[in-house]
């Protein structure tokens, strides 16, 4: 299959900052993509461009092998929620939901009816005064009624109490398993989402940290705990993501994928062993990246958490 | 339910795995569908499908076309030696470890091992379920 999104080279300059540096990815398309970072990573950016709101300063972008700028075969497959969405002062949903069924030929009057009903959402309201959780929910219904070919989510779930976006997730892989395309859904509560993506893009100070399969990831990186000195030989030759201690005991988190016989190895000389959750393991990948990263360029421009 | 560090297509396969050793899934009679599982563990369908694939590649599960999947029979027999020939690993070895650090030899442990089962047939006995 070829890829319904390639990137390649694809830099956007804003003033002296690089919010995309020289990214390059494909996206085969039919999954549930993850696309996750910290604030100003450049998640927002790349979608944006992807889907023709903003523009790219160097590089090629191709949307269902076309540059998707004003190209209305590309952009009426390809529905983008964004997390602050405008809509005109006096618009209702009703009207918002009028406007998507015009424009996106897939779209699915009867899903939208059920979600409004799901998500309890004040029809004759203006938009302008629905609160945020309400505003989302919009967003949310358009993404999913709308069945495009390609829909981004940047955090669709602003505001959303736990139960709503339950709903959300619950109705998202409901109808994804009916109606299987690309969906791109960019978190920063990666556990809420650790389940539902078949595939991780991490992207960090606008480069691709991780671009891998979910499953794959899941057991990339350990921790071991025990007596500090045991730990420290035992991680000794591998590549070290965190270290904590307190007291003589240490816990250190190494990547790497460990066989049954190292596992079995490290429990009997007395070391647990603690399962790293996809959260954490982006959290220390990022941390390190950022670390080594302002080693190198002696503290310039570093971001600070 | 599900538990992090471990590949979620494995985990599946194991959820499915169990429901037929427990004698829930019959050999046989029809499978949950890979949108079934996905809906119910909350995890994205093509996962589900590949712990799906990984039992039918075993010989547990097969494909009816146009029905749906089917436990295997035999799959219970199949299950029952690999988990048997896994036991040890699995449990003994961990037990041993834990009893060595609490200074138990093995006669102390077949003395507890003894002493509990006929507690838990006890138990069993008192209350018929």
């Amino acid at each position: 299959m070829t890829a319904v999104i390639e990137v390649h080279n694809l830099t956007k300059r804003y003033k002296d900052k690089n919010a995309l540096d020289n990214v390059s990815l494909a996206i085969e398309g039919g999954a549930i993509y993850g696309l996750l970072g910290r604030n100003g990573a450049g998640k927002t950016t790349l979608m944006s461009i992807l889907t023709a709101q903003n523009f790219e300063s160097a590089g090629t972008v191709k949307v269902f092998g076309e540059h998707p700028y004003e190209n209305s075969s590309v952009l009426n497959r390809i529905c983008f929620v964004r997390e602050s969405q405008k809509y005109p002062d006096d618009a209702t949903p009703r009207h918002a939901f009028k406007a998507a069924s015009l424009f996106f030929k897939n779209w699915d009057q009867e899903l939208a009816e059920e979600l409004i009903k799901d998500f309890q959402l004040p029809m004759k309201q203006t938009i302008k005064k629905l609160s945020r959780g309400q505003l989302s929910a919009v967003g949310v219904i358009i993404g999913l009624a709308s069945r495009a070919d390609i829909t981004f989510f940047d955090e669709p779930y602003l505001g959303l109490d736990a139960v709503a976006r339950q709903i959300f997730y619950d109705r998202l892989l409901d109808d994804y398993a009916e109606h299987p395309r690309t969906i791109i859904l960019s978190s920063h509560l990666i556990d809420e989402v650790s389940n539902l993506i078949e595939h991780v893009i991490v992207i960090d100070n606008g480069q691709i940290l991780m671009n891998e399969d979910t499953d794959a990831v899941r057991d990339r990186a350990v921790t071991v705990i025990g007596d500090s000195a045991k730990v420290d030989a035992w991680v000794a030759e591998r590549e070290v993501l965190h270290r904590e201690s307190l007291g003589r005991v240490a816990s250190v988190t190494v990547l790497g994928t460990l066989s049954a016989d190292e596992r079995a190895e490290v429990t009997a000389s007395g070391l647990d062993l603690a399962p790293v959750s996809l959260q954490q393991l982006i959290v220390r990948l990022t941390q390190k990246a950022s670390a080594e990263n302002s080693s190198e360029n002696s503290s310039e421009n570093q971001e600070v958490r | 339910m599900i538990e992090e560090g471990k590949a979620l297509f494995i985990q599946i396969a194991e959820q499915i795995e169990d429901s037929i050793l427990d004698g829930s899934l019959v050999e046989e009679t029809k499978a949950p569908s890979t949108n079934e599982l996905a809906a119910f563990y909350r995890i994205n369908p093509a996962t589900a499908a590949k712990g799906v694939a990984m039992l039918t590649d075993k010989g547990v599960l097969y494909k009816q076309r146009g029905i749906g999947m089917f436990v295997a029979a035999g799959a219970h027999e199949l299950l029952l030696s690999e988990r048997r020939s896994a036991f040890a690993d699995r449990y003994i070895d961990p037990l041993l470890a834990e009893a060595r650090t609490l200074g138990l030899g093995p006669e102390d442990l077949t003395a507890l091992l003894r002493e509990r089962a006929a507690a838990a047939s006890a138990i069993t006995e008192g209350n018929p379920a």
